[in-house]
């Protein structure tokens, strides 16, 4: 265990850290200051750079520039075994337990105690239930088996593994996020006592009051640049806000569309509910309209996306298409002609696309029965589609035999979506689809979406990126924790509003949380 | 050589990208193997000698269609022996029940076939059930059937005269029919590969089956159906088999899992599935063919056989099949 | 406290092997004629054991979540070169022994390497490997042959004090020499947690490649004694195809009876040795009810078709599609 430091200065930098993952960065020439015996928060919206830092300081991925001095000595971390060793456990939102394995056997897993080279089972226990008692935990039985446990358990273990190795610098990602009330008020005791006994937390949160009741220092990081620290309570909510407002860039979007308003909505949700992810949705949307999904990450948005286009099991609630109930069991169905759906999904590497197959190949597999009659391909039908649809969002290939994986990519993405574009879909779901793409094809996709809306489809468009949620929607849903907390339209969409709904404070012009139009 | 990437293909030009560097390799040393044994004995470049090794090596050719297929969408069938035994014996014993039996008799044995496979698919796209597993077992209950139905000994009813004509006649002047058979089988693999909506899942799948269901694909019953045509494919085979010996045999199946599984894979398919070309597996059919025919003319035994075998298929597959690097 | 509860839920698969073998084998032995007699007993033991030892090889393989498709040929290529070596004065016996088994070690680590290090899928690297312990079964004996250190062998497969089956002693001396220092090393927890969930086992800094590449070694060793106890039975050496494919094919059946998850990282080796005795006994079963011994390749095959069919269950609570492609 650490002694707590004479004087408080800190004992761990960043200084200069930059990650990029392939063109795109995550994080740029980010410093960071750990002082013993205090917690300190890190703020900032979607994609500001919270998880890459984390993910660096654990050793889960290595930094491209930069340096960090841990008792100012130069350190880096191979793998997060080597992080641990020097003091430093994160608690991660995806969860690090080994789910056929008991609960003392993970607290205890990366340094049993031995005995004749053998794990000594009995004073793993012993460990492992100091470790949940010092957790606030003590009611979980250290023998359960890990996957048994519902997940506020898990990530209470989670917890007590963390402080099982006595950590220097004790990382928390969103650790509260799955926790019920009371755990929580007993996390934040623990947490308080740690600080007291000189142990350093970094607490990553989006939940303001928390950061609030918890934090001494806090650091405010945008566009994967740290942007100040403060000290906690030297600045409002609003001012807050602000700091994490503020783009280095202005899209151009097309002009917004108008919609007849005694249009009749082509697709419904009632009530739409599955497992405790999402709870409670209804919203309607009709042809030519944007709707936007906000919210920070993970509050559901991907969830309703695979809800409407048939992935999910077990759903609650309704689904109407031109005013009728429909089952959609599949995405076969959902894309099916009475219903006409398209799915661009979240990751184009792994959902969107076969990578080593072909341009063409990729373009043409969503429509296949449309240019296959019978099953047999007609190449010529095939060739006049794929020409239309590489023109049509100018596709940058040399030929429609390269694997598409070739492609730069922005090109990778239009291929995603011109291969349902292909189908001539009626109402489509884009899962955040500008992400990790240039410029110049981000504004291609925005005057695409346009477009389409002018053209008739209806659009459900999830980004992460507030600036294309204000440039390109008519309207925003904002999810707050698997349902819609507030919902904003036309001018009312603004950085201000989607932030301070997001994070579920009521601030500035943000319209109440009042639930969503039905 | 530590070929890491999730995607070679990348590397080449879109020419050469056709020409797999595994086809290309197994091609040549198809060539060196003919060299090499033209030294040891002149006939080795004989027409007849090379007519002959395309009509054993056919016989392998049809089996190892039905193995690519399933390896193709990242899959394996380790029910070949038995399928294989199980069609040539059913063939036979339908040929036993009067004209209409001898009529129907390849068919049968092939439907056989197809039903083991449809278990298969069953296991594998429904129920999940890895594979390999799957497989191994429904061999187990093929075996356990025919034992049953056999009394544990070769059965007595000898193949049908179709059979034979269909192993071993003479429809074209020159060709034997096992190698027409062969290459019609072929014909229709590749355009089902390469021209049908089935083939293009088979591959998506075998690449990635997520973005293949996402896009509307009914995944599950592609990869049912790609094992019902393997166990189809493998039933056939014996039925060739069996008119080539002109009667069934207890364990003729297994000696046809491991060849027709290297073939494909010295072929340059993947075994993690969605990449590789038929021409691939027809290279790897007559290398494996040439390579057995080769060793038993220098009277190489059944253990330096089974040794070789071994070490080519790690070796090629440490060269192109190696799983990418984690970090 | 209820650790009752808990050590229940732990091991419930091993159980369960083991109630299913006591009611099969309570059944069999109230049908038989004899009765529950030491020679019944033995001779039950003998012939269970040998799949015993090939399964708990393929439990260890199977609790990281691959596959050994050649511990069959392992435990053929072992029993090939103990008809050479286990001859002899008690000096060039125990030699022998020691040669075996280290080839069997060697056999296992060559799996793991080209497993972990070469990065090839475990099923077609471990087929040709299979193929090339064969081969070299094949040149060690060519035809059935050679013999054993008599002594040794009618020890080991006899009775001592008069009723305990000597080969069950040995199961259970392997089983505390082997399984029970590996299960309780930081490595066997390595291998259990690599399996069960490989990111998280890297999240935490747990030594994946080692673990792994320890259990496919000891998993060579495990089949070597395999192989050792076939030479100790049948005084020769036969590189016997079909039953190295066999022994493979039933380890499998006895490893997913026994409530190893094919998955990886859950169960453990006894239930797999537990597994591996009822399996034994489905033919045993047969015998005693008068069914045609034919009959014992399909019901073995259904058994095994059964068992694999059972684990698709959890299917039914996926409520994600997309994780039916995980």
């Amino acid at each position: 265990m650490a002694a707590p430091s004479a004087d408080t200065a800190a004992f761990f930098r960043m200084e200069g850290v930059s990650k990029r993952y392939g063109g795109v960065r995550a994080i740029e020439k980010a410093d960071l200051a750990v002082t013993a015996g205090s917690i300190h928060a890190i703020l900032g919206e979607n994609g500001a750079g919270k998880s890459t830092l984390i993910k660096i300081i654990a050793g889960v991925v290595a930094p491209d520039e930069g340096r960090m001095l841990l008792d100012g000595r130069e350190v880096s971390f191979a793998s997060p075994g080597a992080a641990n060793a020097a003091g430093i456990a994160c608690i991660f939102q995806e969860l690090s337990l080994v789910p056929d394995l008991s609960v003392a056997d993970n607290i205890m897993i990366s340094d049993p105690p031995r005995r004749f080279g053998l794990i000594d089972r009995n004073a793993q226990r012993r460990m492992a239930e100091a470790a949940l008692e010092r957790a606030g935990a003590a009611d979980i039985h250290p023998m359960a088996l890990v996957k048994d446990l519902p997940l506020s358990r898990r990530q209470m273990v989670e917890i007590a593994k963390a402080l099982a190795r006595k950590p220097r610098i004790l990382i928390l990602d969103e650790a509260t996020s799955a926790l019920t009330a009371a755990d929580v008020s007993k996390v934040f005791a623990v947490l308080k006592r740690l600080r007291q006994e000189g142990m350093a937390l970094l607490y990553i949160s989006h939940r303001m009051h928390e950061i609030a009741e918890l934090a001494d220092e806090c650091s405010v990081f945008r566009n994967g640049r740290h942007v100040a620290t403060y000290p906690a309570g030297s600045k409002s909510d609003n001012e807050v806000i602000e700091m994490m407002i503020g783009r280095e860039y202005r899209h151009i979007f097309p002009p917004k569309g108008t919609v007849a308003a005694e249009a009749k909505p082509v697709l419904e949700c009632r009530r739409l509910g599955w497992t405790d992810r999402l709870r409670d949705i209804s919203f309607s949307i009709r042809p030519g309209e944007v709707v936007g999904l906000g919210g920070l990450d993970g509050q559901g948005q991907r969830e309703l996306l695979l809800a409407l286009f048939g992935v999910l099991r077990g759903m609650t609630g309704e689904i109407r298409v031109d005013g009728a109930p429909v089952r959609v069991s599949s995405p076969a169905a959902a894309r099916a002609d009475g219903i006409g759906m398209a799915l661009i999904p979240e990751d184009r590497k792994t959902e969107g696309l076969m990578l080593p197959m072909s341009v063409r190949e990729n373009l043409s597999f969503a429509a296949l029965d449309r240019i296959a009659p019978h099953g047999i391909i007609n190449r010529g039908i095939e060739d006049g589609k794929i020409e239309e649809m590489v023109r049509l969002l100018s596709i940058k290939t040399a030929n429609p035999d390269i694997p598409v994986g070739a492609l730069s990519g922005g090109n990778q993405q239009k291929v995603v979506i011109a291969k349902w574009l292909m189908r001539g879909p009626r109402i489509i779901l884009l899962n955040d689809p500008t992400r990790g793409i240039d410029v110049g094809t981000k504004q291609e996709i925005y005057q695409l979406l346009r477009r389409l809306a002018d053209e008739g489809a209806a659009i459900i468009f999830y980004s992460t990126d507030y600036d294309e949620l204000i440039g390109c929607c008519d309207r925003v849903l904002v999810l707050y924790d698997g349902t819609v907390k507030t919902e904003l339209v036309g001018e009312g969409i603004t950085d201000r509003a989607l932030i301070a709904s997001a994070l579920n404070i009521n601030a500035g012009d943000g319209v109440p949380a009042s639930g969503a139009a039905a | 050589m530590t070929d890491t990437t999730s995607d070679p293909a990348r590397r080449f030009p879109s020419f050469l990208r056709r020409a797999d560097p595994a086809v290309l390799t197994a091609f040549v040393c198809i060539a060196l193997l003919l060299v090499f044994g033209s030294l040891y004995s002149t006939s080795f470049l004989s027409p007849e000698y090379l007519l002959q090794q395309l009509k054993v090596a056919s016989f392998l050719g049809v089996i190892a269609t039905g193995m690519m297929i399933v390896i193709l969408l990242g899959q394996i069938d380790l029910s070949v022996p038995w399928v294989v035994s199980a069609g040539a014996m059913m063939a036979c014993a339908a040929a036993a029940y009067g004209t209409a039996g001898v009529a129907l008799a390849i068919p049968f044995g092939v439907l056989c076939g197809v039903a083991i496979g449809l278990v298969n698919g069953i296991g594998v796209a429904y129920l999940r059930i890895p594979s390999m597993i799957i497989t191994l077992a429904t061999n187990a209950v093929a075996q356990g059937l025919m034992v049953v139905y056999t009394g544990g000994f070769s059965p007595q009813d000898s193949a049908p005269e179709a059979m034979r004509w269909l192993a071993t006649g003479f429809l074209l002047p020159g060709v034997p029919n096992a190698v027409l058979i062969w290459a019609i089988v072929g014909a229709a693999a590749v355009f089902l590969l390469t021209r049908t909506t089935f083939g293009r899942s088979v591959y998506a799948i075998g690449n990635r089956e997520r973005a293949a269901y996402l896009s509307g694909i009914d995944t599950r019953r592609v990869v049912l159906i790609a094992f019902a045509i393997s166990g189809g494919l493998s039933a056939f085979g014996g039925v060739l088999l069996a008119g080539y010996a002109s009667k069934a045999a207890q364990s003729m199946g297994d000696a046809y899992l491991l060849p027709a599984i290297a073939a494909v894979v010295l072929g340059g398919t993947s075994i993690l599935g969605g990449r590789g070309s038929y021409l691939g597996t027809v290279a790897g059919v007559i290398l494996i063919t040439l390579l057995q025919s080769i060793l038993s003319v220098m009277q190489m035994p059944e253990a330096g056989r089974q040794v070789i075998y071994g070490v080519v298929i790690v070796a090629m597959l440490l060269l192109y099949g190696r799983a990418p690097a984690s970090r | 406290m209820s650790d009752w509860r808990y050590r229940l839920a732990e091991h419930h698969g091993t159980l369960l092997a083991i109630g299913i073998f006591v009611v099969m084998f309570a059944v069999y032995t109230s049908n038989h004629p004899a009765g529950l007699t030491a020679n019944v007993v033995q001779t039950a033991a003998n012939k269970g054991v040998l799949l015993a030892f090939v399964a708990m090889a393929q439990a260890l393989v199977v609790i990281t979540a691959g596959i050994d498709l050649s511990v069959g040929m392992t435990f053929v290529l072992t029993n090939c070169l103990a008809s050479w070596l286990v001859v002899g004065s008690p000096l060039e016996t125990t030699f022998g022994v020691v040669v075996v088994l280290a080839v069997g070690l060697l056999c296992g680590a060559v799996n793991g390497a080209i497993v972990i290090y070469g990065r090839l899928q475990p099923i077609v690297a471990t087929i040709a490997t299979g193929a090339i312990y064969f081969g070299i079964a094949l040149m060690l004996r060519p035809f059935p042959g050679g013999g054993v250190n008599e002594d040794l062998a009618d020890a080991l497969t006899g009775r001592l004090f008069g009723f305990v089956p000597a080969s069950l002693v040995t199961l259970g001396a392997v089983v505390l020499l082997v399984w029970v220092p590996f299960s309780r090393s930081v490595y066997g927890r390595a291998a259990y947690a690599a399996g069960s969930s490989e990111v998280a086992a890297y999240m935490s800094g747990v030594p994946i490649r080692r673990a792994k590449f320890m259990a496919y070694s000891l998993s060579g060793l495990l089949a070597a004694v395999g192989g050792l106890f076939l030479t100790f039975f049948t005084y020769t050496g036969e590189a016997a195809y079909a039953s190295g494919n066999a022994y493979t094919l039933f380890s499998i059946a006895a490893v997913v009876l026994g409530g190893v998850s094919l998955f990886g990282g859950k169960g453990s080796v006894i239930g797999a040795i537990f597994g591996a005795l009822a399996f034994r006994t489905i033919g045993d079963l047969l015998f005693v009810f008068d069914f045609d011994p034919l009959w014992q390749p399909l019901f073995q095959g259904v058994v095994l078709l059964v068992a694999v069919s059972l684990g698709a269950f959890a299917l039914f609570r996926v409520r994600n599609r997309l994780d039916w492609f995980a």
